[in-house]
């Protein structure tokens, strides 16, 4: 591979470099061409740095919450790494990044480094990168690394397979009983915070959140549930103590990594399926427009279309297999 | 590649207007750009800092306070000191004009006084970012 540049930038994300930590974030996400070969010399399945994800709705109180376990962990004296994620528009493309406001107590302290990203069309919670800069993170000995999701809706759950702890932030007056036992969201938090505790609501949303968790068939898996307040900093010691208890108590680093190898293979498999789909169209009709060009004459369907994707597949197994007889 | 335009908007010192910036922040969103906003009363070091983990290209500052001729040259400062000489710097806010040529020898490419149209700030972006 490209090699003497990569390894380059890779020691310099090992060496704590924080402007090639920057840079090596800013290639990762836009797809440089360095970016594979840097990742590939840093990935280690092994790694034993934590990542924390916290998700939920729309101004629930992600960010302030975020901030306050950054002082847990930097009074413990650890590194703390921090990827926020807003949404980029679907329009022009362009994002306004935000969460740093909440954080600003940390901006300069050195043992602090966070990193603003646009989901840039991806679904599920996230960027499309946000799993290749946790592991340029990792290789930069930042542990604990808090992944913030975007504000989410209730089927975006691509963080529970990332993250080792997964945080769900529920606030109350957002909707009854039935919105806590639909599927989705509420499956994925391994401890479940209830913020803004001090407003109307907070027994009833417990309740409801508590007579849902009753109902999980493996009791041994039910999420601890934390009142707090992430603005005032009460209860923030409970939910520190469950996420070190539910850490010591451990899904086991083995499953994790497994899992966490899986998300990132199949990820490239569908990014890498795509780009040859797209190319095998393109090679016939001169563009995917083009193609929609020969539907729209009645010369094709995209039925039609799918079905020769999926020769095109068989076949090329097949010419490998001959040349591997060969 | 996937390459966005990246651009920290802060307001440093003691001002808390931040309406000129949240206009900016948002016309540059919807020109496509990444900004990252970091709120207000922002230390220099804390806008340098953040500067450099974002990888930002361009930082923009504004300020309504008087104290430009003492804040924008200390980001300035502390960018170049952090490795970031090459993030190109604006500035706007009520900036009374013979104080412009001061700060552009501090490293500001650019400042928008009152009365600037969010077009000339995107204009201005579009065309530095063919320097970089």
């Amino acid at each position: 591979m490209l090699s003497s540049k990569a390894d380059d930038l890779a020691c310099k994300v090992r060496s704590k470099d924080q402007r090639g930590l920057a840079r090596v974030l800013s290639m990762v996400e836009n797809g440089h061409p360095l970016a594979p070969p840097i990742l590939h010399s840093l990935f280690n399945p092994e790694r034993s740095s934590l990542t924390i994800g916290i998700t939920g709705y729309p101004g629930t109180g992600k960010s302030t919450l975020t901030n306050r376990l950054i002082t847990y962990y930097r009074r413990h004296g650890c590194k703390v790494g921090v990827i926020a994620v807003d949404p980029t528009s679907p329009f022009s493309g362009g994002a306004l990044l935000g969460d740093r406001v909440r954080m600003q107590e940390h901006s300069t302290d050195p043992g602090v480094f966070i990193r603003s990203m646009g989901n840039r069309g991806h679904l599920g919670g996230l960027s499309g990168t946000t799993r290749d800069a946790l592991e340029v993170f990792a290789a930069a000995s930042y542990d604990p690394v808090l992944v913030e999701t975007m504000g989410v809706g209730q089927a975006e759950v691509e963080i529970a397979s990332l993250a080792d702890i997964t945080l769900l932030v529920l606030v109350p007056g957002l909707g009854d009983e039935v919105q806590t036992m639909k599927a989705g969201i509420m499956e994925i938090g391994n401890i479940i915070v209830l913020n803004k505790a001090d407003r109307p609501g907070i027994e009833q949303l417990e309740m409801f959140v508590n007579a849902s968790l009753d109902l999980i068939p493996d009791q041994t898996a039910r999420p601890s549930v934390i009142r707090c307040s992430a603005l005032s900093g009460e209860g923030i010691d409970k939910l520190t103590d469950a996420i070190v208890s539910c850490v010591s108590l451990g899904t086991g680093r083995k499953i994790i990594a497994r899992r966490r190898t899986k998300l990132i293979l199949r990820s490239i498999i569908r990014e890498k399926g795509r780009e040859l789909a797209r190319k095998h169209v393109s090679d016939r009709y001169g563009s995917v427009e083009g193609a929609v060009e020969s539907i729209l004459q009645g010369k094709t369907t995209p039925y039609e279309i799918g079905e020769l994707l999926s020769g095109f597949l068989t076949n090329k197994r097949e010419n490998d297999h001959e040349r591997n007889r060969d | 590649m996937d390459r966005r335009i990246r651009i920290l908007i802060g307001k440093p010192g003691l001002d808390g207007h931040d309406r000129g910036a949240k206009y900016i922040a948002r016309a540059l969103r919807d020109a496509g750009m990444e900004v990252i906003y970091t709120g207000i009363r922002q230390t220099p070091e804390a806008i340098a800092v953040a500067a450099i983990q974002e990888d930002v290209d361009f930082v923009g500052l504004s300020l309504l306070s008087g104290a430009h001729n003492h804040l924008f040259p200390e980001v300035a400062r502390l960018l170049k000191e952090k490795g970031g000489s090459d993030i190109i710097l604006f500035g706007g806010g009520v900036i009374p004009e013979e104080d412009i040529p001061g700060l552009k020898e501090a490293g500001f490419k650019a400042i928008f006084t009152p009365g600037a149209s969010s077009s000339e700030v995107v204009d201005f972006i579009e065309q530095e970012i063919q320097t970089r």
